[in-house]
């Protein structure tokens, strides 16, 4: 099957249901536990070596009607939490096992306790993940923190999750990420042979499928991305920042680029490209695990790490796709997001490089504004 | 129906007492900052490590309570813009906006000037906001810039793991090499336990002080009246001044608790609060309780920088475990929501309240996120009548007297009516 063929019809799933492929797949796989991984970083390797399947709880989208949750969460908490806590009271989410949510604000981790309240029959778990990346100390830390969990999902799997299989299970995410990132510089090289959209319903698959099935679809898709060979229109080439735990809509994404950028690179689903390297497979899983956390992770919106300001990644980033300008995408609410942006802009302006700032929701379903916001900006650079 | 509005005058002898001990250390940040007296040590007041700053004579300052006493002043609003104009949000926690637009204009307030820092010592205990917040004053002021990691209370069973135990530890003794650098003094851990020694007391002194709003009439408002205690609490735990002011509290409440005397002429509700106040209007918003005669005898925000009421003590032969114990364990912050679930059903429980009212603030989410769902646990699954209102902690632009009059009023008065179906008094008491 090409390309052209698959494209249309994940990314119609992706937008109506894209919860549907999971809960297929379980009808098909009716013995395998289930485990939803809220943004933004999860240890999949943990639950994958259980013989469970993680798969990514991201949002509802644009096409969920927000009934219940919003008398929980108030008008000034993000459209993820809600939509996440929304899924759960309309039964959406009932092929889950168990889901697990992170340190990464604190919308996020009251909606882990408000999860376990209403939802007793699911295993909720919550990692705590380390913010001081320079004690010595911070890396036995984690590796008990991942033991923890080990032994949790030990107990929702019924099984012992051994070393080998961790080593497994490491092997295999490591080459979807490798895939990923071929993908990710495909696109940064020649950003009009794969288009942003493309590039996320490839990643967003990932998301939903378990890694095997995902890397197959990968292997077959960047040849075919690599053979295209598209003349490049004159459009700004930016990188995307802002967006790594709730996700845009698609048709938001197409009409960024729409309005004359080329996206080098961006964060949307962040968490699942995790690594900038291969995570070791060969000594103790656990502590490669942690290690990898610590030391060749990405920067992140959820990440603090005084070693370097996020700021200067951002700009590294920018040098070294060649990018001309920064598109800062934060969710509505997002508290990581919006605080980063005080910095961002500051070291932009420094810098002398533009940058757009735009909020979005996963709700929304106006882009007109966006898109002027974007076009006018463009025009401003190029015609500079 | 509600009485005449009883305007709150009360001033007891802890008030006085109060401004002057936090008037000698708003007066000591004011030295350091323009004589460069001492050395300023930034922290944040959840499960804060107070006692090691002390034992290096290092000035604690804290940024929440500087961005408090702005916004008790009504000085919030034009640094909180300051901050907009530089890129902060409409939605960002405005502590941190009142804070940042202080810090690049000049750092004068009209209680103290805020020294820069010699060390800007994140202790993140639970709100994940303090990263981010530290990390921007670290860029603008410069200094060494730790974060204090303090594992979260994931753990089921509420008790920290030996893991994260450990881990803290070993980051108090990084965090006490660094102010051995930055004085060129060794630490003197006879010293140290001296101070944690004091805490201890002080913290016991604390928790007898809140047990005294148990008695009919509550001697003092738990949350009008606490909010007075928790500036020293704070600054001045671990020192003699701090208990004897905590000392001459529970003197004057357990008297006035002998004498059945309290906060207002006649007590007719007893409520538990959860949530920070509003500190632009907080006379305001007393008012808009005292008018129906309604006293709160608990609250959570008291508990924000350390939970003392429920048997912690700090124990000055494991010092730096039991500071580690602090502020993984024994403070509100760091605790999950569900905790704080439980934590609010006792107090209705011990204290006897007849309600809990729920203020949502805005820009702590921390607190906030999830209050509905707060709100459903105690109406539906404990029958407990519980009122939600909105507004700020920092930013007066969030509120609004009257919406917030006419939901208080209607509360009361069906708490009022109720109370005349089943012929109870204050209390919940026949
Ligand atoms: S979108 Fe931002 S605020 Fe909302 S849950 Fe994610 S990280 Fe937290
Ligand atoms: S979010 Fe809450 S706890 Fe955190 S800095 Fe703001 S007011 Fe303080």
């Amino acid at each position: 099957m090409t390309l052209e063929h698959f494209m249309p019809r994940y990314r119609e799933t992706l937008e109506s249901s894209p919860l549907d492929l999971v809960s297929q797949w379980k009808i098909a796989h009716p013995g395998t536990k289930i485990i939803g991984c809220y943004p933004v970083y999860t240890p999949v390797e943990i639950i994958h070596a259980g013989g469970m399947l993680p798969v990514g709880i991201i949002g509802g989208g644009n096409r969920l009607e927000i009934a219940h949750a919003d008398s929980r969460f108030q008008s000034f908490v993000c459209s993820i939490v809600k939509s996440t806590l929304e899924l759960g009271l309309t039964k959406k989410l009932d092929f889950l096992d168990g889901i697990v949510f992170h340190s990464i604000c604190d919308p996020a981790r009251n909606l882990g306790s408000v999860y376990k309240r209403n939802f007793p029959s699911l295993v909720v778990e919550y990692v705590h993940f380390p913010q001081n990346m320079t004690s010595p100390h911070t890396a036995e830390y984690l590796a008990a923190e991942y033991r923890r969990l080990r032994a949790s999902y030990e107990k929702v799997a019924g099984r012992p999750i051994t070393d080998e299989d961790l080593r497994r299970s490491i092997g295999i995410y490591n080459e979807q990420r490798r895939l990923l990132r071929g993908l990710y510089r495909l696109r940064a090289e020649s950003p009009q042979n794969v288009s942003t959209v493309e590039s996320y319903v490839l990643t967003r698959l990932g998301t939903l499928l378990p890694p095997d099935e995902h890397i197959a679809v990968l292997k077959e898709a960047l040849p075919e991305l690599g053979r295209r060979n598209e003349k490049p229109k004159d459009r700004v080439r930016v990188v995307l920042e802002g967006s790594f735990c709730e996700q845009p809509p698609l048709e938001l994404i197409e009409a960024l680029e729409a309005a004359g950028c080329y996206i080098l690179d961006d964060d949307f689903l962040q968490g699942w490209r995790w690594f900038l390297e291969d995570v070791p497979a060969g000594g103790d899983p656990i502590r490669d695990l942690a290690a990898a956390y610590l030391h060749q992770s990405v920067y992140s919106g959820v990440k603090h790490d005084t070693r370097q300001p996020k700021a200067k990644h951002l700009i590294d980033r920018v040098r070294e796709t060649g990018a001309a300008a920064v598109l800062i995408l934060a969710a509505k609410f997002c508290e990581p997001a919006l605080f980063d942006y005080a910095l961002y802009r500051r070291a932009l302006e420094k810098e002398g490089i533009p940058h757009l700032y735009l909020e979005f929701e996963e709700k929304m379903w106006i882009f007109d504004k966006a898109r002027s916001e974007v076009e006018t900006f463009v025009e401003s650079m190029l015609f500079d | 129906m509600a009485e005449p509005a009883t305007k709150t005058s009360y001033q007891g002898r802890m008030h006085l007492m109060q401004k002057e001990i936090m008037g000698r250390y708003f007066d000591r940040l004011t030295r350091a900052a323009e004589h460069g007296e001492g050395n300023a040590v930034y922290m944040l007041i959840s499960g804060n490590p107070v006692e090691l700053v002390l034992a290096f004579d290092m000035i604690p300052v804290y940024p929440e309570i500087n961005a408090l006493q702005l916004a008790v002043k009504k000085a919030s609003l034009p640094f909180i813009q300051k901050a907009e104009e530089m890129g902060y949000s409409m939605d960002n926690c405005a502590y941190v906006k009142a804070d940042v637009g202080l810090l690049f204009g000049g750092r004068k307030t009209p209680f103290a000037t805020i020294p820069l820092p010699s060390l800007i010592l994140c202790n993140y205990v639970g709100c994940n906001v303090y990263l981010q917040w530290f990390e921007h004053l670290a860029e603008y002021a410069g200094g060494n810039l730790y974060n204090l990691d303090i594992p979260f209370m994931r753990n089921p069973s509420d008790k920290p793991l030996a893991a994260d135990l450990a881990y803290v530890v070993r980051q108090l003794e990084e965090v006490i090499e660094i102010c051995e650098r930055i004085t060129r003094k060794k630490l003197d851990y006879a010293r140290l336990k001296r101070i944690v020694s004091l805490s201890g007391e002080t913290g016991e002194r604390w928790a007898k002080i809140k047990a005294l709003t148990k008695n009919i009439p509550s001697p003092f408002d738990a949350y009008f009246d606490s909010v007075t205690m928790m500036a020293p609490l704070y600054c001045l735990r671990g020192t003699e001044e701090g208990l004897r002011f905590f000392d001459a509290v529970y003197n004057e409440m357990e008297e006035k608790a002998r004498l059945g005397k309290g906060p207002l002429p006649a007590e007719r509700f007893r409520f538990v609060i959860e949530g920070p106040p509003p500190w632009p209007y907080l006379r305001t918003f007393r008012d808009l309780f005292s008018k129906w005669g309604a006293v709160a005898v608990a609250s959570t925000y008291s508990t924000v920088g350390g939970l003392w009421e429920f048997g912690f003590k700090h124990d000055s032969k494991r010092p730096l475990e039991s500071i580690a114990e602090h502020m993984l364990q024994w403070n509100l912050t760091n605790r999950n929501f569900l905790q704080r679930y439980e934590q609010i059903r006792r107090y209705v429980e011990d204290w006897a309240a007849d309600a809990l009212v729920i203020h949502s603030v805005k820009s702590c989410r921390l607190f906030s996120a999830g209050q509905g769902d707060m709100r459903e646990h105690f109406t539906k699954d404990l029958g407990i009548p519980t009122l939600l209102i909105e507004s700020d902690i920092e930013d007066p632009r969030y509120f609004s007297e009257a919406q917030m009059k006419n939901r208080v009023d209607a509360f009361f008065e069906s708490l009022e009516h109720k109370k005349i179906l089943h012929g109870t008094g204050a209390g919940g008491r026949a």
